[in-house]
């Protein structure tokens, strides 16, 4: 055990490790892996994802979970879609400020409910995830968005590419990524949300404004959330009701935890998450090349969440002190 | 996130009518009768007590599970993956018997599976102190993932002999309802009045004065994870009853409506208090709430607002109640 701690001594290089043994194991097998095609098939799997997560690592390390984040990426998608529908001639940019807008206005009732009413974070957004995406239902007519509505310009934003043939959407992801490293280590407001999660009862004895920061963070990943949506509407060129964003939390929740984003709060970097998106990307890419059938990535999935949980814990040593329980 | 009180000083008791009618289980009483008033304005058709019966055999298996859920919350842990639980068990039940293994049997290996999942949960979140909150929802992922392998797309179907739990009437109540209340009032007794019953109160009000008290508290804790695992199992292959048929996504997204259960029903979220009780008036609650919906012809959709909204709701009523009456 101590050894296998001592290997990984910084939570990031344990990632990594895992993601080159992954695709060199897998690059044995079938070498077309270990290509720049199949790196460029990992990179537009994980857009969306990537975003989201960052959305959910601010959330964690503030100490709370937000269950919503797919159904608010619906919901915007759906705002969007609708948008698009009902006024054809709108210029097609416009689509983004108003899908950041609805994911923020979703993601702060949230946070307004958590902190006016200090309620628990995950039941709050476990029935947001359900509320909201009722709401998806109701303003859709549970009609499906086509993509004949969906701007081609939108469209084609996740295939066209400014740069080295890299496709907008994954700029923006890795845009987003970046913003969110500053954000966590280089601004006052990121440093609180670290200081606030590591201890949230010295938080405020350290003049920290813990409705405030909480209400950003919630706004945030909400906004996140927003501006994943309209990008759906970009890679799939459609919004349904039921299956836009559904089970995205989820799968957000599987790359921040194997990013090394600790549950309890105050513990997770941008890098780590970006390195379990990429490792559940690799995961995704891998299955179709080694002719293991689509219906087994969601086992596959969450035996990764699994394992990152035990290699989490050897690597940490948590102590005694946290017996706390199980309502985070 | 747990409130400790650093000094109490000495309040003047309760008074009697404050301690009987000041409590989660009240409301959710009282919104049963809203409930029902409501829908039998919104149509002439819902106050049929057959009916009604006939619409809770739908929810009946969750309901079941929530019971022994209420009882994990309360002792401070949550589990989030019953319902993929049920799915996995009946899946595995469906497809042994399906391979030729006889039908009792097959029961048998899916209440074992069911264990096992139980099993896999307690390790994780006792064993390995690890958050049950997210252990669970790893799990959640995982057991219905590897539903998805066993059945794929297609749906298994059970026998003809097996199939009809819901029809089998009792006195003119469907089996489903009674295996309910017999299960409520089992788990009420070991709650209420049992030592263990109230250990597990202890230990979810203070899980290190409990250890201190001598309490076991990993193995109770254990415990109540195998129980929860075998009872969604057993839950799960009553559904497959019902249904006549098995397919991976067997009660899709039912931890919200169990976790909605608990909550409804008083319990709570960070341990030490509910009852059964409160959890089976929430059961019935949420039953009428949807077919009151459902006679009213709303949209499926709206229930799910509803849902939603009612959990929220739930939520702050119960903190509202409990900052009120502070032990």
């Amino acid at each position: 055990m101590n050894v296998l701690g001592s290997i990984f001594f910084r939570r990031e290089s344990g990632i990594l490790v895992m993601i080159i043994l992954f695709c060199l194991a897998v690059g044995l097998y079938k070498p077309q892996f270990l290509t720049l095609s199949s790196l460029r098939i990992i990179l537009l799997l994980t857009p969306l994802i990537m975003i989201g997560a960052m959305a959910q690592m601010l959330v964690l390390v503030a100490r709370h979970v937000d269950l919503s984040i797919g159904s608010m990426l619906g919901f915007s998608a759906m705002v969007v879609g609708l948008m698009y529908r009902e006024f054809p001639e709108i210029w097609w940019m416009v689509g983004f400020p108003v899908a950041i807008l609805t994911g923020a206005t979703l993601g702060l009732f949230n946070g307004l409910l958590v902190t006016i009413f200090k309620l628990p974070s995950i039941i709050v957004t476990l029935g947001t995830l359900s509320l909201y995406r009722g709401l998806t239902f109701i303003i859709s007519d549970a009609r499906q968005i086509n993509r004949s509505v969906i701007p081609t310009e939108l469209k084609v934003m996740s295939r066209t590419s400014p740069v080295f043939d890299i496709p907008w959407i994954i700029l923006i992801a890795f845009g987003i990524a970046v913003m969110a490293y500053f954000v966590a280590r280089h601004t006052q407001f990121g440093r609180q949300i670290y200081a606030l999660g590591s201890n949230p009862k010295a938080a405020p004895l350290r003049g920290i404004d813990v409705t405030k920061v909480t209400l950003v963070v919630f706004a945030l990943a909400g906004a996140l959330s927003g501006l994943a949506g309209i990008l759906y509407a970009s890679r799939w060129g459609f919004v349904n009701p039921s299956n836009t964003g559904a089970g995205f939390e989820f799968q957000v929740i599987a790359a921040v935890v194997i990013g090394g984003v600790s549950i309890n709060g105050g513990v997770g970097t941008v890098m780590g998450t970006v390195l379990g998106v990429l490792l559940l990307g690799c995961v995704s890419a891998a299955l179709p090349l080694l002719g293991i059938p689509g219906s087994t990535q969601n086992a596959i999935f969450g035996a990764v969440i699994l394992v990152a949980l035990l290699i989490d814990r050897t690597v940490r040593h948590r102590g005694v002190a946290s017996v706390s329980g199980g309502a985070a | 996130m747990t409130e400790t009180s650093t000094t109490r000083e000495l309040v003047p008791a309760r008074p009697t009518w404050h301690v009987v009618f000041v409590r989660p289980e009240t409301m959710t009483t009282l919104l049963i009768v809203i409930g029902l008033v409501g829908a039998s304005i919104l149509s002439p058709f819902f106050l049929d007590v057959n009916y009604i019966m006939r619409s809770f055999t739908l929810s009946a298996e969750m309901s079941i599970v929530a019971l022994v859920l209420t009882m994990v919350v309360i002792s401070g842990e949550i589990d989030l993956s019953p319902a993929a639980n049920m799915a996995l068990s009946a899946c595995v039940f469906a497809w042994v018997q399906e391979a030729g293994l006889p039908l009792p049997l097959a029961v048998v290996v899916g209440l074992v599976a069911g264990l096992a999942m139980g099993a896999l949960n307690a390790f994780m979140s006792i064993r390995m102190q690890l958050p049950s909150i997210i252990v669970t929802i790893g799990t959640l992922i995982f057991y219905r993932g590897l539903a998805q392998i066993i059945a794929g797309d297609r749906s298994i179907r059970v026998p003809e002999s097996f199939i009809g739990i819901n029809n089998v009437l009792i006195l003119g109540v469907p089996l489903p309802i009674i295996i309910f209340f017999v299960a409520a009032l089992f788990l009420g007794l070991v709650l209420g009045t049992t030592v263990i019953g109230r250990q597990i109160y202890q230990i979810g009000t203070n899980q290190a004065a409990a250890l201190h008290a001598g309490i076991e508290t990993k193995r109770i804790k254990v415990g109540l994870f195998l129980l929860l695992g075998v009872v969604s199992a057993a839950a799960g292959i009553m559904a497959a009853s019902r249904l006549g048929s098995v397919r991976y996504d067997l009660v899709l997204g039912g931890e919200l409506q169990m976790v909605l259960m608990a909550m409804l029903g008083g319990t709570y979220i960070f341990g030490g208090r509910g009852t059964i009780l409160g959890t089976c008036l929430a059961a019935w609650l949420l039953v009428i709430v949807s077919t009151g919906m459902t006679v009213a012809n709303l949209l499926p959709a709206i229930q799910l607002t509803v849902l939603g909204i009612l959990l929220i709701v739930a939520i702050i009523a119960t903190n509202f109640i409990y900052a009120r009456t502070q032990r």
